[in-house]
């Protein structure tokens, strides 16, 4: 469902940062992307959303080509793709309940829609009392799971985590990463981008080691061996 | 859709009162542009209707020396009434035309006690011609001159073609001038504008990043403030009309004082509605495209 064909992707200062990427994601996997910093982890996601353009390649979504399609129908590309960060991304001045909402209301969805599917959603991150809490009253892991929630309520084909544990201690980083082999088993494609060895030796599902914008290994019960 | 709509509406109008000083400061120089508007608007019907009275007030008036004998100058008006273009004309004896002056000035005791002085009456007959047409009193003019009449001692004409062409073109001056500064302002409306949009996306960036990861439309994004610019557009235009409610009701004397039949307040209560809209439409155009060019160049989606 997620097809990176021959992808490329060169900075204008002559950096590398990917190099003939060919990959396939099938559906209801889960697949973890490891490699240092640099490696090119976070390229390779925000490819997969049309941040960045690859220099060449094709990066498709469900047949799509995503670095084809016109500005004005990105929005649909971007809808069937939930995203976790690392900074959470969070709207400061909206509540728990607010930030999710947000998502339903930017694709359209009626209030009586929100109101539905809001509270499930912030139950199914285990939140369902801290709807009404500021950012800046949550916790770290709290909020993650508020970005969590936001990725989930559109109902996305496949959720993107970049790095979504690494400002977490770790037990948090537990609790975020079990959340999301939860939502896999539920059904959604989860792609994860880490350096954190412990979360994908603990795993066990495949693992694609990136190093210098190149596809070192990729296997099936992987292991992360430095 | 209409969800959609009402969303962006929300978020618009919310931008437009969370900026409270900054938009207040937007509406104010907007709608000093269209103050000055409204002024060339009322200029402009001042100044046509001035025209048209001293255009009505046009003729062609012939005077006869004081030793003219009336038949002579009744057989000077028979010719002239012949004149196809000539619609009337109008014999005041000299008698008359004593009597009248006498009249006109009977409260002026040193005009009184100048005209017992003379004696005699200093003053012409005259004959007043009307035309169908105010184009034809040039030709009328011209004809008369050339007929050379020996008992006429001046025709008015061009004297009075003089004053009404150098009003017309005072007038058109006023106006040019009135437009330029118009024009100025408005380009000063849509920098300041133009600024206060551009402030309201870099305030609300990090939403807008957000807002493009979740999958807003480009309209989601671009709307509100699309919606902001008009806001600022109906409250400069609102701010205005009714600003000029008191105001041409204050001038209105005044200028009534120049120009007798013109009354500006009722001018203002009768064309009101066209003027609202005239208002309301340039400052609502003046405030999307300050919007547009903004987002053009700071909103990146």
């Amino acid at each position: 469902m997620i097809f990176f064909d021959n992808v490329s992707k060169v900075y204008s200062n002559n950096s590398v940062a990917l190099q003939n990427i060919t990959l396939r994601i099938q559906p209801k996997e889960f697949v973890s992307i490891v490699g240092a910093s640099g490696a090119g982890k976070t390229t390779l996601l925000r490819l997969l959303l049309r941040e960045e353009e690859p220099t060449s390649g094709k990066v498709m979504l469900d047949g799509i080509d995503v670095s084809d399609v016109k500005r004005r129908y990105l929005h649909h590309v971007r809808r069937r793709i939930g995203t976790v960060f690392q900074d959470y991304k969070l709207l400061p001045m909206k509540t728990a309940y607010e930030n999710v909402a947000f998502a339903m209301e930017v694709a359209g969805k009626s209030d009586e829609e929100i109101h539905e599917d809001v509270p499930q959603s912030l139950d199914i991150v285990g939140l369902g009392d801290k709807a009404d809490h500021f950012p800046s009253q949550l916790s770290g892991g709290e909020k993650q799971r508020v970005a969590i929630a936001r990725a989930l309520i559109n109902r996305p084909d496949v959720i993107l985590a970049d790095e979504p544990a690494a400002n977490l201690d770790p037990i948090n980083t537990w609790e975020i990463i079990k959340l999301l082999q939860k939502i896999n088993s539920l059904g959604t494609t989860v792609v994860l981008s880490t350096h954190d060895k412990e979360i994908i030796n603990n795993l066990d599902k495949r693992v694609i080691v990136l190093d210098k914008g190149i596809i070192q290994s990729d296997k099936e019960n992987g292991k992360y061996l430095l | 859709m209409f969800t959609t709509f009402k969303r962006i509406l929300k978020a618009g109008s919310l931008s437009f009162v969370r900026n409270t000083w900054l938009s207040v400061a937007t509406v104010l120089v907007m709608s000093l542009m269209l103050f000055v508007m409204g002024n060339l608007i009322f200029v402009s019907a001042f100044a046509a209707t001035a025209l048209k009275m001293f255009q009505s007030k046009i003729d062609v008036t012939v005077y006869f020396t004081t030793d003219a004998q009336e038949d002579q100058i009744l057989a000077v008006k028979k010719e002239i009434e012949a004149m196809p273009q000539v619609s009337g004309v109008n014999y005041m004896s000299k008698e008359q035309a004593f009597t009248d002056f006498r009249d006109r000035h009977k409260d002026n005791t040193f005009i009184a006690s100048a005209l017992d002085e003379i004696g005699t009456n200093p003053l012409e007959a005259s004959l007043n011609v009307s035309a169908q047409d105010p184009a034809s009193y040039g030709a009328i003019s011209d004809f008369l001159v050339k007929k050379n009449y020996p008992i006429v001692d001046k025709i008015n004409y061009f004297e009075n073609k003089d004053v009404i062409e150098r009003l017309s073109s005072i007038i058109a001056s006023v106006r040019g001038a009135g437009a330029i500064i118009a024009l100025v302002l408005a380009f000063v409306a849509i920098l300041v504008t133009f600024n206060t949009i551009r402030l309201a996306i870099y305030t609300v960036r990090e939403e807008i990043g957000i807002m493009r990861l979740v999958g807003a439309t480009q309209w989601f994004i671009r709307g509100p403030f699309l919606v902001s610019g008009v806001l600022y557009g109906l409250s400069a235009a609102t701010v205005v009309t009714l600003f000029f409610f008191p105001m041409t009701w204050m001038a209105s004397p005044k200028v009534a004082l120049l120009l007798p039949g013109f009354d500006l307040f009722h001018y203002f209560l009768n064309n009101f509605m066209q003027f609202f809209i005239v208002m309301l439409g340039s400052s609502i155009v003046l405030g999307v495209v300050s919007s547009s060019i903004a987002m053009r160049k700071y909103l990146k989606i």
